[in-house]
This record gives C-alpha cells, structure tokens and sequence, in this order.
C-alpha cells in the first residue's frame, strides 16, 4: 500500500475498491471503509458480485469478470476528453503522458459499457467523480491480480492514479492489500526468486558480492523460479528436492492435480507444517510447526508496518520454526547459530538499507513502517511524496486481455473464487469455533441459473471443470450474475483448486483464481438424503 | 487550537475548546466514574454516573456530555454529586444478580468498581429482577443479559466500529433490552461474531465463552501480539493463565485496529491447540508416517 490503512477514515474524501471484498478478506479494513462512508466519504465498487460495501457505496460497478482494463481505460478516456486529468502532475513527474493516452482513445464510453457490461451513465460519473475528488484512495486485491492479465491490470489502476495526480499525498494513492498476515514481510525478507531482502536484486553484483561476504559463501547469480515453475520443474524432474514451510499448495494452488503430480515426482520433500495437511501427505520427512503464539518475531503488514509477534506459550512441537531452520541448515553444511530472532533481524538489517533502522528495541516502543533507514528516522506512513522510487512515474498503457478461459457450451459457468469471512486459507478450519459456525463450501449460484438447474441451497452438486471435479454443496443467492458461480477454498473436502485454471500472469507467476469455466452436475436424489 | 480556562477539584486546567469536563478533568488525572462513556464510541450521557457539581448550576450536569467553558468551576466529588452517585449505583444493583465471586468479569467490571469506590453493597430499592435467559448458543460469546445495565455501548460498538448494525435497544421501561433485532440468540442474527460488544461491555453481561471459569481477570497475563491472520495487521493480547492460552483481549493502543478485531483475530486462536497438531519429526516408512527416533 502506498498509504497507510488509518488514512481511510482520518483523511480520504473517496474510496475506490476494485476487486476487493474488504469486510471478508481484510474485516478491520473493511470496517474503517464503511466507517468512511458513514462520514460522508464517497465510495465506488467495482466487483462483479454484490460484496457487502455494496450496501454503503455511491455507485456499484457490476463489471464481468476479466474486465478490469477496458473499464479502467475507459475511466481515463472519459478524464481526458472531460480534461479532467491533473496537467500539473502529468507533467512534472510522470512520462510516457501520450501512449496512454492513444491507448484509451480506443476505449470509448459505448465500447467500454458493451466490454464491461456498465452503464455508460455510470463511467461518466465514476470517472468524474475519481478525477475531481481531492483526496480519493484505491484499493485492491487479488480480484485484480489473480488473472492472466493481473499486472497490467495492476499498471492501469496506476496509470488511473497518476492521471488524476491522486499519488503522493495522505489520502489518496494505490492500495493493494497483501492476502496473508505477513506475505508483505515474507516478500520484504527476500522469499522470492529474484531479490534478497528489501527487494535488492540477485542478479546485481555489487549487491550479490555484499551478501557473499556477510555470509561467507558464494550465490548464484540467476533469478530462481517462481512457485508455479517450480511445479513445472518437478513435473519434469529438474527441480528434486523442496522444503516447504507453512503453505499448502495442494489445496491453495491453482490446478492442484498438476501440482500433487508434480509432489509425487519429486526424490525428497520436507514439509514444516502444524497439521498433517494435504501437502503434507506428500512428504518423506514432516517437521512440527510452532504457531504465531509460540514465537519471538515480527509480521509485516500490507501498509508496511513492522510489527512484534511474542512468545506466550512453550512451543508445542518444542521449539520455535527458526530454531527448525537453523538445524536444517547446520545439518546440510552451513552452521547457523543465532541466540534470538532479533539476532537474525539485525543481520538482516545490516546489509538492508530500507530496514536499517529498524531493531527490536525500537519495536518495543511501537511499530513502524518501512523504509526505515537509520535509527532516527522516523519510518515512511506513505510512499511517493514527491517522487517517485523510479524518478519520474512510468505510464504503462494497456489493453484488454479475455480471460484465458470463458464459458462454453461443454463448460457454461463462470467460475470465480475468493475468500470468506470466517476462514483464512487453510488454518481456520482448525479452530472449532469456526469449523462450528462454517463446516463446508458453500457455493454461490444465482436463483435464476438455479431454478433452471433444480437447485436449492443446501443441495450437493458435482462441478466439473476441464481439470478437474469436486462436490460442494450450493447456496442460491443474487450475490452473483446469472452465469457465475462464485467459491472459496477453505475446505479439504471441496478442494476448489482442483477446478481452477493453469493460466498464469507471464509476468508474476500468478495463477488465474478468478475466472475458469465449469458445468454443474445434479448428484442423484440418494447423495442429498 | 483555541483553549478555555476552568477549575476542576480547585486545580486550573486550561483544555481545547470543544472538550468536555470529563476530558478536561483527565487531563490532569482527576478520574470521574462513567459507564455509558466510552472513548471510541458516540457520547451518550445516559448513565449518568459522571454527574459532576457545576458552581452556578443547580442541576449535576453528565461530564461526558458538558463541553467546558471559561471561567468554569467544577467539583467532581462533592457531598452531592457522591450522593446522586450511589443512588444510581443503587437502582443498578437493585436489579442484579450480584454473583460477583463467579462472574467472569470480575476485576475488569466498571460497575463492581464503582460500588466498590462508593460502598454500594446492596440497595435500598427493593423490586422485580429479570430472568433472562443465558444465550450461549453460538461458539465464542456469553451474552448474560441479566447483568446488563443498558450502557449502550454493545449498541453502539456494533454500529459505529463494525457497522453491523446488529444491536438496538427493544421493549419499554423495565423489560428494555440491548439486544438484536427481533430479540433472538445471537447465533440466528445477523452478527457476524466480531466480538466489539464484548470488548466495550463494562459489565459481565458479555464475556468471551472460552475464558468462562478459566482464571480471574487479574491471574491473566497479557502477551502484546499481531493477528496471524489476514494482512490488515492487527494487534491483541493473547490472555495466558498457567502456561495457556485462554483467549484474546483488545489492546486500545493497538496502531492499526485500537479494539476492532475480526472473528478471526479474536475467535479462531484456538487452532492452537487442536489436537491434530504435529508435535515431533515423522519420517515416511513404507508409506506410513513414523516416529522419527
Ligand atoms: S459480535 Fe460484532 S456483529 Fe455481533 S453483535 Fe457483537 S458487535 Fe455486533
Ligand atoms: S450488554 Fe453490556 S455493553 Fe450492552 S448495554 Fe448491557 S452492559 Fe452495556
Ligand atoms: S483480526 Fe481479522 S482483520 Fe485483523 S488482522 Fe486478524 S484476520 Fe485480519
């Protein structure tokens, strides 16, 4: 996020969800979007189901599946013919104002409402609405980036952003909220391919030669591969050995026949998990897991705040993940010794400019948010003032990508997933609290599509998609279109994964969660009675 | 900001103006009794337990609702203002169940505190006492409504933090009632179980369901922590007693939530100790897993 989360109710005047059901996926969030909107701040939805903030926003846009760039192009083809666009801004801090601005031309209002299904009356008045707002925030999640084309759609919210100088300043910026507790602070401490901690890259010498030093090893200068390659890579036998800790990709993973085929063809798999998961099934070696309550450490949220997780109970399995880790390590030939996660924190912090002024002793007294850089800085609530990471703001124009797969004949349904209220992935259903009030998938399927199936909720169905089936029970609800069904994948007796599609972002590796097709099949009477 | 200057207690306390006497009189330490009052929640001046004596005012204004003005002299425990305080205290009490030395909330309840602070034992007033029903049909919360002294803040914590809208006030004069829309268990509303009401109940009317008899307010350790849940980060205190976990607390100061928190963050802890945990090594064996030795 480039603005911090308070900014919702303490400064912004409009709030612009896309792709994001805030009261489930990031309740808290949530509640301070529907707080703003009380007070009078303005609020537009765009998503394809009726989300509750529905109920709080000035205008819904019901927009079909996979069309977020059309619609976004056309917001800012309307800015421009409106010239409702910031000049000022466009010209002191951005470039490449005219590519984008040929790109949307193509997007006019009429084309856009056929694309999108949204009214045209509607993207006028969201589109001036957005422009000539002083303080407006948009926010999004994986409704935008879990698609083929999800980085650019990501780049045409900020092409939108840019445009109307809605950057820089509290009360305005991009948002993306980060999923899980700390996929922000797993990706700041470097668990991707291609960077190590705060975001500096493998592939740049001087930076790979500093790392060498510090731990006394020489790194490889490639990028690694990114999860869904590393199936692949099994798949093919290259990739031998995984280490997995604390993820679940047989049941979250998109396609998850293609990755239990690629577990089973792997030589060795060491999986640390709390629970004999799905994944773990797979493995040759289990290590116990200690949960976010038997730990010293940090979580780092989705607006970059750095934050104490405490021990408050022994561990259960014994000891803490890292000290797990470091075994390991020791065990393969690299000895590590730390006496406390602080210990590792500062290691860290050393050789990580952005975080370098970041320690425990100042986490003590409260949080911060990253880019920190020495002991008296005081962190960065918001990015970009002034300035931008790259200089000046790139416009990266985009056009409409079609989901990878649409529904046909074979497969009517739209399938679109997301999460619940009640359930995070794939820890919750442990909790007997929640396991109580939501047992199984229920999913959603609009009453027309129903009454012509013969369906009522509560009812089991087989969905079938072209990789694969599960059962699930169905709840009839206007929440979706006609011709969309709409599920979680909380559940391992319903792993909806097993539908989902292989299509990926080129760029980011990401699965295509939100849109595949599936038909739906009536189970006979006895599997209902 | 523009400031006025009054006297609270004899002290000159010079605050914003705007501000109430109550939160002028916190200013400088002076804690006058509340239970409607609530920080984060919408001023409601109902209780009427922060009345205070005004020089030049015949009536004992509500400090929570009173804004300052220059000039103001203020006593905040004088014969009279004590006097209206244990009569409301009273007429509390008088329809209570008194359990005191069961009740879960105990050594976190404001109103035990407060007849405490004014030796309210028991009431002179004497009368019919409700016989509500205990509704603990849902997983996580205890709603004891008996022990409710219509404060308002469940009410208000549901519409203003969470903006559920799921509590208001039913029925007339003794049978009124902060509860849900047609007055059913929580479990058949439409709460989504985020556990505000709880938070803010002064009373023991709402506890959480998984510390019922488990330890004494004041036996509690409390570990500061963030929510290992979604990435909105939030922070609680885990509640420890004897080396485990028996539920989560709201933390005012938390930086990102205050005391909001989700079902999640505040019910679904209790993964921990599920019994399906994996507690050592295993090793594959023959397509079994295995101890490791
Ligand atoms: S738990 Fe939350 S939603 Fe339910 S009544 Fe309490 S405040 Fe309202
Ligand atoms: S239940 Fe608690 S918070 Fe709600 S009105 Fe009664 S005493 Fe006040
Ligand atoms: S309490 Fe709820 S909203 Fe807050 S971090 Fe946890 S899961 Fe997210």
């Amino acid at each position: 996020m480039t603005n911090p989360i308070n900014e919702i109710t303490e400064e912004a005047e409009l709030l612009f969800l896309i792709g994001t059901n805030a009261t489930e996926a990031h309740p808290v969030i949530g509640y301070k979007m529907r707080q703003a909107a009380r007070r009078g701040a303005k609020m537009i939805v765009c998503d394809p189901r009726r989300i509750d903030l529905v109920d709080e926003a000035d205008y819904w846009l019901q927009i079909k599946p996979g069309t977020d760039i059309p619609l976004l192009n056309g917001l800012m083809h309307i800015i421009i013919k409106e010239g409702l666009e910031d000049k000022e801004f466009i010209a002191e801090r951005t470039e490449n104002y005219e590519a984008l601005k040929e790109t949307v031309e193509r997007y006019t209002p009429e084309y856009v409402s056929e694309l999108t299904g949204v009214p045209v009356e509607d993207l006028y008045a969201v589109a001036r609405l957005y422009a000539t707002t002083d303080k407006a925030m948009i926010f999004y999640t994986l409704g935008i980036t879990e698609h083929i084309c999800g980085t650019r759609n990501v780049m045409s919210i900020a092409n939108l952003a840019m445009l109307t100088g809605h950057l820089g300043r509290p009360g305005t910026g991009v948002c993306p909220m980060r999923g899980q507790n700390n996929v922000q602070g797993a990706c700041d401490m470097g668990a991707l391919p291609n960077v190590y901690p705060g975001y500096q890259a493998v592939t740049n010498d001087e930076i790979r030669e500093k790392f060498e030093k510090a731990w006394g090893v020489s790194l490889s200068p490639k990028v690694g591969l990114k999860i869904p390659e590393m199936f692949d890579a099994a798949h093919e036998g290259k990739v031998k050995a995984m280490y997995i800790l604390g993820e679940n990709p047989v049941l979250t993973d998109p396609n998850a026949n293609h990755v239990r085929a690629a577990l089973e063809k792997l030589e060795f798999l060491v999986v640390q998990e709390l629970f004999l998961t799905e994944t773990a099934e797979y493995a040759d070696v289990i290590l116990p897991a200690a949960s976010f309550a038997e730990c010293d450490g940090t979580f780092t949220n989705t607006e970059r705040r750095v934050q104490r997780v405490r021990k408050a109970i022994e561990p259960i399995p014994g000891q803490a993940n890292w000290q797990t880790i470091c075994q390991m390590a020791t065990r393969v030939g690299f000895p590590m010794h730390y006496e406390h996660p602080s210990e590792i924190w500062d290691e860290m912090a050393s050789l990580t400019p952005s975080m370098a002024g970041i320690n425990y002793n100042r986490l003590e007294k409260g949080s911060l948010q990253w880019p920190c850089t020495t002991d008296d800085h005081p962190g960065t609530p918001y990015l970009h003032k002034g300035k931008f990471t790259r200089g000046l703001g790139l416009f990266q124009p985009a056009d409409h990508v079609p989901p990878a797969e649409m529904p046909d004949r074979e497969y009517p349904f739209l399938l679109s997933t997301g999460r619940i209220l009640y359930h995070y992935n794939v820890t919750t259903p442990y909790s007997s609290g929640i396991a109580e009030l939501w047992d199984k998938e229920m999913a959603e399927i609009h009453p027309e599509d129903a009454e012509r199936l013969g369906l009522e909720t509560g009812q089991q169905v087989k969905i079938v998609s072209r990789r694969g089936e599960v059962i699930s029970a169905v709840k009839v609800t206007e929440r979706v279109q006609p011709g969309m069904i709409w599920m979680s994948f909380h559940h391992s007796a319903t792993p909806t994964n097993a539908l989902t599609s292989d299509a990926l972002d080129p760029t980011t590796g990401t699965g295509e969660y939100k849109v595949c097709a599936v038909r739906i099949e009536k189970l006979p009477e006895a599997a209902n009675a | 900001m523009q400031r006025v200057k009054l006297t609270i207690n004899g002290k000159e306390v010079e605050a914003p103006v705007g501000s109430t006497i109550l939160e002028a009189a916190e200013m400088i330490g002076v804690d006058i009794p509340r239970l409607c009052y609530d920080p984060d929640l919408s001023p409601m001046g109902a209780c009427r337990l922060c009345v205070v004596e005004v020089k030049g005012n015949r009536l004992l204004p509500a400090a929570c609702v009173t804004p300052v003005t220059e000039g103001m002299v203020v006593e905040t425990e004088s014969p009279s203002v004590v006097e209206a305080r244990k009569t409301i205290l009273e007429l509390l009490v008088a329809n209570h169940p008194l359990d005191c030395m069961t009740c879960d909330k105990m050594g976190d309840c404001k109103l035990a505190e407060y007849c405490y602070r004014y030796n309210v034992k028991d009431s002179p007033f004497t009368g019919e006492k409700h016989h509500y029903a205990i509704d603990d049909s849902n997983p996580f919360i205890i709603r004891d409504l008996n022990k409710c002294i219509l404060c308002g803040a469940c009410v208000r914590a549901c519409e203003e933090m969470t903006g559920q809208d799921n509590l208001s006030y039913l029925y007339r004069g003794f049978h009124r009632k902060a509860t849900t829309a047609g007055d059913v268990p929580y479990i058949e509303s439409d709460c989504v179980f985020c556990g505000q009401c709880v938070a803010v109940c002064p009373t023991g009317a709402l506890t959480e369901k998984s510390m019922a008899g488990q330890a004494r307010r004041w036996e509690m350790e409390k570990v500061r922590t963030t929510c290992p849940f979604c990435g909105t980060g939030c922070n609680f205190d885990l509640a420890v007693k004897d080396g485990r976990i028996i539920g989560v607390l709201s933390a005012e100061d938390a930086p990102v939530n205050g005391r909001m928190l989700c079902v999640k963050g505040r019910f679904a802890w209790d993964f921990i100790y599920n019994e399906k945990r994996l507690t050592t090594p295993l090793i594959k064996k023959d397509g079994q897993f295995v101890e490791a030795t």
